[in-house]
């Protein structure tokens, strides 16, 4: 029936919206990544265009800097820039010049790559299919597990690093040793406190995968209100309800990117201050 | 597979911009923002460095008009002081001129007093002389009753 078929193509229509575009060792038939060796161009792409395109507009911004009275974009960055050192200045006891270069790297960046998500769903594949040729396209790189997980591994590296650097070796094994139930609970220590140090890079990249991935799911299915639901008549009622919620979704999401963008900044600052105070 | 080698590019895509946001965006940023704060607070201190000096220089000149106020006083005592010396000095000196002037008076009185009387004994010498001829009848000439008649004036 029609229904059924609707639903196989609602399905195939999302399936294929999340799908990447892989390159290497691919399944032929689903285009998913089958192994370890299988880059998802997409992802990478935007990731690394939206990196250049900060790296090009600070390097333009650096260029004319003016110490007096700035200008409306050196106004925006510098108010951005206060506001990420404010939170490092608030959370991040002692000083490490490494750790505000990387919030703002991390905030700035996850917000553009959450900003993807706000540009109409079908509107890059379609011109990457049209124009182009490419079959699949997933636009959001936060909504692949790779980039969050990326992130997260790599403060969980600086993590792992500082807690050597600061507490030292035995310090640092004594945190597994001895917290948080005291000296007696040993075995007990070492599985919590091993829980919660791998529990912080997973946290953290899967919280803002599953945001991301969830938004990106909605604005999809907002998508197939007016697309494969409306037949006819039926446009009249769909058409302006996708609209409607289409935009309620987009301003809130706006809310969303951002705050996921900010948590992940500031957990990453608070985990590294953890990695820096002495005393558990 | 949902992770793969993209984790790998993506770990090293962040790490370079990283690398390129701390050299491009952070630091000139920080440095700018340095500059200005420390800008900032120079001014500020300049401002107060200011307000302090203008503090002091109306103290100062409080100081100074208090000074003024008093030598002005003083002036003006001295000056009191010489006025009523002068007056003294002229009162000394119109009494001395009064005094002067009355010895003059009276010498002068007495002279006129003496010529007058001078005159007076001439005229009593002539009337006598006429007072006599009566008497006698006949003229006494004088010129030959001179020795007498000078006489009888020094007698009066």
């Amino acid at each position: 029936m029609s229904g059924s078929s609707d639903g196989g193509g609602t399905v195939a229509y999302i399936q294929h919206h999340l799908t990447n575009l892989c390159v290497g060792d691919c399944d032929p038939v689903t285009h998913k990544a089958a192994g370890f060796w299988a880059l998802h161009v997409d992802t990478v792409f935007f990731s690394v265009a939206l990196g250049v395109l900060m790296i090009v507009v600070s390097h333009r911004l650096g260029q004319n800097l003016v110490t007096g009275t700035p200008g409306g974009f050196q106004n925006f960055v510098e108010m951005i820039i206060d506001f990420v050192s404010g939170q490092v200045k608030d959370t991040f006891p002692g000083h490490n010049p490494i750790i505000a270069p990387l919030a703002l790297t991390i905030f700035v960046w996850v917000w553009l790559m959450n900003f993807m998500d706000l540009i109409p769903v079908d509107l890059l594949p379609l011109i990457a299919s049209g124009v182009l040729g490419i079959e699949y396209l997933k636009v959001v790189p936060t909504t692949d597990l790779n980039t969050t997980m990326a992130m997260s591994l790599t403060v969980f590296a600086l993590i792992l690093y500082y807690n050597f650097k600061v507490k030292g070796a035995a310090g640092y094994l004594k945190m597994f040793l001895f917290h948080p139930f005291g000296k007696f609970f040993v075995p007990v220590n070492i599985v919590m406190t091993v829980i919660e140090e791998l529990a912080k890079p997973l946290s953290l990249g899967l919280r803002l995968f599953g945001n991301l991935f969830a938004g990106e799911l909605v604005f999809l299915l907002i998508a197939l209100i007016g697309g494969t639901m409306a037949v006819g008549l039926g446009a009249l009622i769909w058409f302006p309800l996708q609209v409607v919620l289409d935009l309620g979704w987009l301003i809130f999401h706006l809310l969303v990117i951002t705050l996921q963008a900010f948590i992940f900044m500031v957990l990453t600052i608070v985990y590294l201050a953890m990695a820096h105070t002495e005393d558990h | 597979m949902n992770i793969n080698v993209t984790l790998i590019a993506q770990i090293i895509a962040f790490v370079t911009l990283l690398w390129f946001v701390n050299r491009v965006l952070w630091n000139p940023m920080n440095d700018l923002l340095t500059a200005r704060q420390k800008r900032i607070a120079d001014g500020l201190a300049a401002a107060e460095k200011g307000k302090h000096e203008l503090e002091l220089s109306e103290k100062r000149a409080k100081e100074h008009l208090v000074e003024a106020k008093s030598q002005a006083a003083e002036i003006l005592a001295q000056a009191e002081r010489r006025g009523s010396d002068i007056v003294e000095e002229a009162k000394e000196k119109a009494r001395t001129e009064a005094e002067r002037l009355v010895i003059a008076a009276k010498a002068d009185i007495e002279q006129e007093a003496n010529r007058a009387k001078e005159q007076l004994r001439g005229k009593v010498a002539s009337v006598a002389a006429a007072g006599a001829g009566r008497i006698l009848g006949r003229e006494v000439d004088e010129k030959a009753h001179a020795d007498l008649m000078k006489d009888l004036v020094g007698q009066i």
